[in-house]
């Protein structure tokens, strides 16, 4: 009962709140928004322990939906996306309390979309039909450009066209691809179906066009990693967009490119993604943009936009880690995932919580504050900390797995990317000392409150995390372990077997 | 229930929907004689103009129901499923117009119910339009409908503007008329006949296409081009769509464009199929439509004016379809058609609420904050917008899709792509709207507090809505449809020796 309906229910409840909230009052809409995103969560709790550990598919639902094109509703959880779906219905209810204070107009309107995120967001990670999975793509992009476009900053106008014209741009190649292979598959077997197994039973025998197919694919995931030439709608969204909006903006929706790699681009076309020129274009890439995004995240004078680089970085990291193709790079490359999103989400909402007070997000605009606001200096120092990736927080697990697995594919590269861990190192940690130690110059900052205990019960979730992460990450690489395997044996038969478990 | 066309009543029965009609035109002519001077003589006109649309649809879905078809081959009218679809098309899209014409005709003083005569003309020759087997038949459909189109875009005749579009496109549309007929007698100096199913069977045999055929059928597309409005034949568009009184826009962006294409697809698929030159020309055509199309729009800083230009280029989203042709491409035709007519006639309807005066002075900023004002109005035309976008959960996107379909299952790859990266620009005219309607602060206090549409106008705007959203996630009734349809429009059985695409949606199985 559960296993059948756990996927559909995730999907519809929050669709099915955010028209409450939309009917409500308005002075309703948080309360009841929080409520619905934590019955989401308590829906989605289970999932963690009755996920059995294999390599397939599981809680898998299918119902016809459009006969004339072979459509089905059809979704489903593996080991790469349950981890995405718990992170979503996760973060949801602490985006949701930590935007309590700062969104003060249209509230309905922004609640509400916000669950339609959610169900976006939940959509593009279990869904196992190409139609629906483009649909759940393109569907969470309205929220999100309303979210920007109508809570965000003075520039969001600005910010909020380009991320649609980007991710729209990418997503529409990737609709003609996805059609090409449908017919590809319905010619030669006579079925024409959109099913994600169906089609990846039928990739072998693409010929040539498998190139332009994978560059389509390719286009759209990298453009929402951001890989980086592709990144630069990154920092304005991240930078105009309301505390929650870079939150989940971070948190998830930069993990659909990568998630989009693991599940579409890779399996499909392992003969193009495992080309030489190919893995040199996309390990290089990854390189530029773990030290590149640490190099221009160093130099940002906003906290936001630093952080928003640093994510191109850690992005890099994940990218090097899902194309080293070994079971260590590829669980790591998961974590960092995850990791990435408790982390940096925790980050966007202390810079959030700290814009609130002071209405600056310029690192010079502070200085010192630890002495007004010890419990803020903490907590920020701890989520900075495992930014970094230092031992003992959920980031080092993560890089770690990623450069030990990543070695044995491309030691100069690996080698390299380490370089980038100290450059996070150095921008991180100058950042926080330049705004939470240093003497306390501005008058301004003295009268600075500390944490309230809304925005505490916000954050001692995500620390909860980063130190169960961080101290004992079994449970995650167990319940991964699988899936990865499963993953290298698509694409390099034989391979799988030979890794151990680190 | 086969039809014998060759027997009288037979002949009529066929005819059925377009005797309707007629006779309700009669009636309202003699209405309107009688009566044209009060605001309530106007109302009656536009409720007895309702009942006749929707008894000759019931008329069309008698035909339907019962399985009509023309025995033989030589035949002047059509009696196919793409036939009903098309005047189902063309008959909701004058409902709507004049659903949304009954406020506006008051409010612009506008009292005189002729109006409505003109509209149901319009509407009949349409309708002889699909139904035209024949390239005569096609063309005294096109001329009964333009006819009446022109003094309908001069309507509001104390404007100069609307008196310009009025006389711009008469005298263009002569011209393109002009083209047509020359067409029509070339093809028939080459093959000896006007039927389609003829032409098609004697350019099947032929080794080569002669020149004078080839250069019939340019002019013919010339012709038909200058009525769907495709690049480089589009350049009246902008101003006699601006001219007009906005609900006589609508009506000419879908139900004349409708009837222009059903007609020049079946002249293209019965009797070009196998000339490739017409593949090429088609090809280009849509091409320059579409890249022209989006790219003058980008441009545009009025919203009817952007409208226009987009109605440009969902020209040739709908070439792609033609180009793609086959049974796919014919219902992608279709179900783009239907959602194309919905998503326009809402967003120019959503235009007449806020405009005055003709609305050709509406700028897009003009709108901004209209969602915290009209919350409704700002949702449907947001929900139009997001279609003519082709975004997910509209029908604007399960058209495009379907095009997509049909022309990669024909090998049009290129042009897929390029159908799909002309929509990536499409969004950088239409988002502006919705960020005028969301993102903006009204420009000054009550900026829209004289944006209202009557009941009827709602009714209207609502009915668009729902539609576009319920086909957006539940088409399958309208495939089945449009898929019957697609059917029955074919090249002439003698012809089957030439291999023909398979489209995807034969034969498909649920997996």
């Amino acid at each position: 009962m559960y296993a059948r309906w756990v996927l559909t229910a995730l999907l519809a409840w929050p669709l099915l709140a955010g028209l409450m909230v939309l009917l409500l009052p308005a002075r309703l809409a948080k309360y009841v928004a929080l409520a619905a995103s934590l019955i989401e969560f308590a829906i989605s709790v289970p999932l963690w322990w009755t996920f059995v550990p294999s390599g397939g598919m599981q809680f898998v639902a299918d119902q016809n939906w459009i006969a004339a094109w072979g459509i089905h509703f059809t979704v489903g959880v593996d080991g790469i996306s349950l981890f995405l779906v718990l992170l979503t219905t996760f973060l949801m209810p602490l985006s949701i309390l930590g935007s309590w204070s700062n969104i003060t107009e249209r509230e309905g309107g922004f609640y509400a979309l916000l669950l339609v995120l959610t169900t976006g967001m939940i959509g593009v990670f279990v869904a196992l039909d190409l139609f629906l999975f483009y649909v759940m793509w393109e569907v969470m992009l309205i929220p999100m450009y309303f979210i920007i476009g109508v809570w965000g900053g003075d520039n969001r106008l600005y910010a909020a066209i380009k991320f649609f014209i980007y991710t729209m741009f990418g997503s529409l190649l990737m609709l003609v691809a996805i059609l090409v292979l449908y017919l590809h598959a319905g010619r030669a077997t006579g079925v024409y179906s959109f099913s994600y197994a169906h089609l990846l039973s039928q990739v072998g025998q693409l010929g040539p066009v498998a190139w332009w197919l994978f560059a389509a694919f390719f286009l759209a995931f990298a453009i929402k990693v951001p890989m980086f030439p592709l990144h630069t709608w990154l920092p304005d969204a991240h930078v105009e967009a309301p505390t929650a909006g870079s939150v989940i903006l971070a948190g998830i929706l930069l993990k659909m490119g990568t998630y989009g790699f693991l599940r579409f681009a890779l399996p499909f076309f392992p003969a193009v993604a495992l080309n030489q020129n190919v893995q040199l274009v996309i390990v290089v890439l990854s390189l530029i943009g773990i030290i590149y995004g640490g190099l221009v995240a160093m130099v940002q004078p906003d906290f936001k936009k630093l952080i928003a680089y640093s994510s191109v970085a850690h992005l890099g990291f994940v990218m090097l880690g899902i194309w080293a193709l070994t079971l260590q790079s590829v669980q790591g490359a998961l974590l960092i995932m995850i990791n990435h999103g408790i982390s940096t989400g925790a980050l966007f909402f202390l810079v959030g919580m700290i814009y609130e007070r002071r209405h600056s997000r310029l690192i010079e605009a502070y200085g010192g504050i630890a002495r007004v606001v010890p419990l803020f200096a903490a907590i920020l120092t701890i989520v900075s900390l495992s930014s970094i990736a230092l031992p003992g927080t959920n980031g080092f697990v993560g890089e770690f797995l990623v450069l030990l697995g990543s070695f044995r594919t491309y030691p100069i590269a690996t080698a390299l990317a380490t370089t980038g861990v100290i450059v996070a190192a150095a921008y991180l940690l100058t950042a926080l000392q330049r705004v939470i130690y240093n003497p306390l110059t501005d008058s301004e900052n003295e009268k600075l409150r500390d944490l309230t205990l809304r925005e505490i019960a916000v954050l001692v979730p995500l620390l909860a995390c980063i130190l169960w992460v961080g101290i004992y990450p079994k449970p995650f690489l167990r319940r991964m372990e699988p899936a990865a395997r499963t993953l290298i044996e698509q694409m390099r038969p034989g391979a799988a077997t030979t890794a151990g478990q680190p | 229930m086969t039809l014998d066309p060759s027997v009288y009543h037979d002949l009529l029965l066929s005819l059925l929907p377009e005797l309707v009609l007629t006779g309700w035109a009669l009636v309202l002519l003699l209405f309107v004689a009688w009566r044209h001077k009060t605001v309530r003589d106007l109302r009656v006109a536009g409720w007895l103009t309702l009942l006749a649309l929707v008894s000759t649809a019931i008329a069309t879905w008698w035909l339907w129901w019962n399985r009509a078809g023309v025995q033989g081959l030589v035949t002047m009218i059509a009696a196919d499923d793409f036939r009903w679809v098309a005047n189902w098309v063309f008959l909701g899209a004058a409902a709507l117009t004049v659903l949304i014409s009954f406020a506006y005709l008051e409010r612009e003083q506008l009292l005189a119910p002729e109006y409505y005569v003109l509209l149901v003309f319009a509407t009949l020759g349409m309708m002889v339009m699909a139904a035209g087997a024949d390239l005569m038949v096609i063309f005294l459909g096109l001329e009964l409908m333009s006819v009446a189109v022109y003094v309908l875009a001069g309507f509001d005749r104390r404007r100069a503007r609307s008196a310009e579009a009025a006389l711009k496109y008469f005298l263009l549309g002569a011209f393109a008329s002009g083209f047509l007929l020359y067409g029509i007698a070339l093809v028939y100096g080459a093959t000896g006949t006007t039927n389609l199913g003829l032409i098609g069977t004697q350019v099947s045999v032929m080794s080569k296409p002669s020149v004078m055929l080839l250069a019939g059928l340019a002019l013919l597309i010339v012709g038909f081009a200058f009525k769907i409005a495709a690049v480089p034949f589009h350049m009246w568009a902008p101003d006699v769509y601006d001219g007009s009184p906005t609900p006589v826009t609508a009506f000419m962006a879908t139900g004349v464009k409708a009837a222009a294409f059903a007609a020049l697809f079946r002249v293209m698929n019965q009797a070009f199929a196998h000339v490739p030159a017409s593949q090429d020309i088609l090809w280009w055509l849509a091409v320059v439509t579409m890249i022209g199309g989006n790219l003058f729009a980008l441009s545009q800083r009025s919203l009817k004016r952007m409208l226009a230009y987009s109605s440009v280029a969902h020209a040739g989203y709908l070439l792609v379809a033609v180009t793609a042709g086959g049974a796919a491409g014919t219902s992608a035709f279709l179900v783009y058609v239907i959602a194309y007519t919905l998503m326009s006639l809402g967003a120019f309807a959503a235009l007449t609420a806020k405009g005055r005066g003709g609305e050709s002075d509406v700028l897009i900023d003009d709108l901004a904050g209209l969602a915290g004002q009209r919350p409704w109005l700002a949702f449907a035309l947001a929900v139009c917008i997001l279609s003519l976008l082709g975004f997910p959960g509209t029908a604007g996107f399960i058209g495009k899709w379907y095009i997509l379909i049909a022309a990669t299952s024909a090998g049009q790859n290129t042009l897929a792509a390029i159908l799909v990266l002309t929509s990536v620009v499409s969004a950088g005219y239409y988002l502006p709207v919705i960020m005028a309607m969301y993102m903006k602060p009204e420009p000054i206090e009550a900026a829209h507090v004289d944006v209202r549409l009557d009941r009827w106008g709602r009714a209207a705007v609502a009915a668009v809505v729902v539609g576009l959203l319920l086909f957006g996630v539940w088409p399958n009734r309208l495939f089945d449809l449009a898929r019957s349809a697609g059917d029955s429009v074919q090249p002439a059985a003698t012809t089957a020796a030439a291999p023909t695409v398979k489209g995807p949606l034969e034969g498909v199985k649920g997996h």
